[in-house]
């Protein structure tokens, strides 16, 4: 119980993706300007994080580590990842237009993002130990995917929340825009930073 | 060469597994699309820019087949492109003719000065103070607003002290027009049938009061209306108007102006 809580509260605050990894930065910066579209991209991270989670997981368990070709996971991550957000997007069409209207271009621009990368193959380095996946393993992995998106939803929306207001705010002409996010962001990191006391 | 075996084979075999997955996807989910909107897509610039409201070119392709927009929403298509997909869509399009912002004075450095203006340079802050630092309460303030303001870089000052419109580049957005403070821009057409005339000032007084204060103003002296054949110059306010519905570019009036007001802008 001790872990799950753990992998939450690091996953979303403490050792949060976009601001102490600088994972997932271009969504960050991009799709940060109004609330809506923040929460639509929130939600295609969670789902595209979810399923590639436990595809990977499944493909590094049983495919690369027994013919110890772990080294190529980038690789097969990639391919995974690219191709599951292909078939989710078919699926999702098919399924529920409204859906894939409300996600829109955002689902396939998830494809090229680091923080899906990045968090599978934390996912291999954490909860893998000798070559061998450890107790929960799998479990752990899908929470740590979970905790991730979620995370990264939550900075999106401080983000755009606080972009939001700086429209109206006067701001100097030379900061107007993306440098100002850039502050923004720098300031957002150090708040979170207070949070590191927390055990 | 033995290690080399299991990468390969395994990268090889995801890769072909998750393509026949794919494929088999792609049929089992397939959506049905339009046929007529597929055609349309084609023939859309594909810029997804934005420009009509929609979210890129499918959006708009939409919003044509539903009758939401018409095609002059699109700004990224050439006009001929515009006809050979209304042809498609068995719509009539007429083509627009060009429409340009132009402003309505000419005084620029020629007119008089009612006092030294030293404040911020620009036309907004310079009106706030009685009017404005021209003689000439109707004229141009000649601090720029607009050349700051156009969008598309259009506006240039030129050397006569007054801004002026490009036309290749202004795409009538309506900026200038709603920026500066005296109203002096307005939509013109551009094109060889109207052969843009226009009369380069705005002001209202009256003929005396204009010849003292500016050498290049209308002093409502009416040789234009009388000297043109179609009616479509009329002075009201002590200023002359061109009615664009009767003129046919004769350029009568353009000849007879004594202050040269009445001018014609370079046609396309």
């Amino acid at each position: 119980m001790d872990k799950v809580l753990a992998i939450l509260i690091a996953n979303i605050i403490t050792n949060n993706y976009i601001l102490f990894k600088f994972m997932g930065l271009c969504p960050f910066l991009g799709v940060s300007k109004q609330t809506k579209p923040a929460i639509s991209m929130g939600l295609a991270v969670i789902i595209v994080l979810l399923i590639s989670g436990i595809m990977t997981w499944a493909v590094y368990a049983y495919v690369l580590l027994p013919f110890h070709i772990g080294y190529m996971r980038t690789v097969v991550f990639i391919l995974i990842i690219a191709s599951s957000v292909q078939f989710i997007e078919m699926v999702i069409l098919k399924v529920s237009p409204i859906l894939y209207r409300a996600l829109g271009i955002y689902l396939p621009l998830i494809t090229t993002n680091c923080i899906v990368l990045g968090v599978t193959v934390i996912n291999t380095e954490d909860f893998f130990a000798a070559g061998r996946p450890i107790a929960w393993s799998f479990a752990y992995s899908v929470l740590q995917v979970f905790a991730a998106g979620l995370g990264f939803m939550l900075v999106l929306l401080l983000m755009s929340g606080i972009r939001e207001r700086l429209e109206l705010a006067d701001i100097p002409e030379s900061l107007e825009g993306l440098p100002i996010a850039f502050i923004i962001a720098s300031i957002m990191g150090l708040a979170f930073m207070g949070l590191l006391g927390i055990k | 060469m033995k290690d080399l075996f299991p990468p390969i084979i395994t990268l090889g075999s995801l890769g072909i597994l998750f393509g026949l997955c794919l494929a088999f996807a792609a049929s089992k989910f397939r959506v049905p699309v339009d046929p007529a909107l597929e055609k349309i897509i084609a023939k859309l610039p594909g810029a997804n820019c934005g420009a009509c409201g929609k979210a890129g070119c499918v959006g708009f392709a939409e919003a044509l087949l539903s009758g939401e927009l018409d095609l002059h929403a699109c700004v990224s298509m050439a006009e001929e492109s515009k006809k050979t997909l209304a042809e498609l869509l068995g719509l009539d399009l007429e083509l627009k003719t060009k429409m340009v912002s132009t402003l309505h004075c000419c005084g620029g450095n020629n007119s008089k000065d009612k006092y030294l203006y030293y404040g911020i340079k620009d036309c907004l802050a310079a009106s706030l103070i009685l009017g404005g630092q021209k003689e000439c309460q109707y004229g141009c303030l000649t601090y720029g607003t607009c050349v700051k303001a156009c969008p598309y870089d259009a506006i240039v000052m030129t050397g006569d002290g007054f801004p002026k419109v490009l036309e290749e580049k202004c795409t009538a957005c309506g900026v200038c027009v709603n920026v500066c403070p005296k109203h002096l821009y307005a939509f013109i057409h551009c094109d060889i049938k109207k052969a843009g005339i226009y009369v380069a000032c705005s002001s209202r007084d009256t003929g005396r009061v204009v010849m003292g204060i500016c050498p290049v103003g209308c002093i409502a002296c009416g040789k234009c209306q009388r000297a043109c054949l179609h009616g479509a110059i009329e002075i009201i306010d002590n200023l002359a108007r061109i009615d664009y519905t009767k003129c046919t570019g004769c350029l009568e009036c353009v000849k007879v102006c004594p202050t040269k007001v009445i001018k014609q802008r370079d046609v396309t």
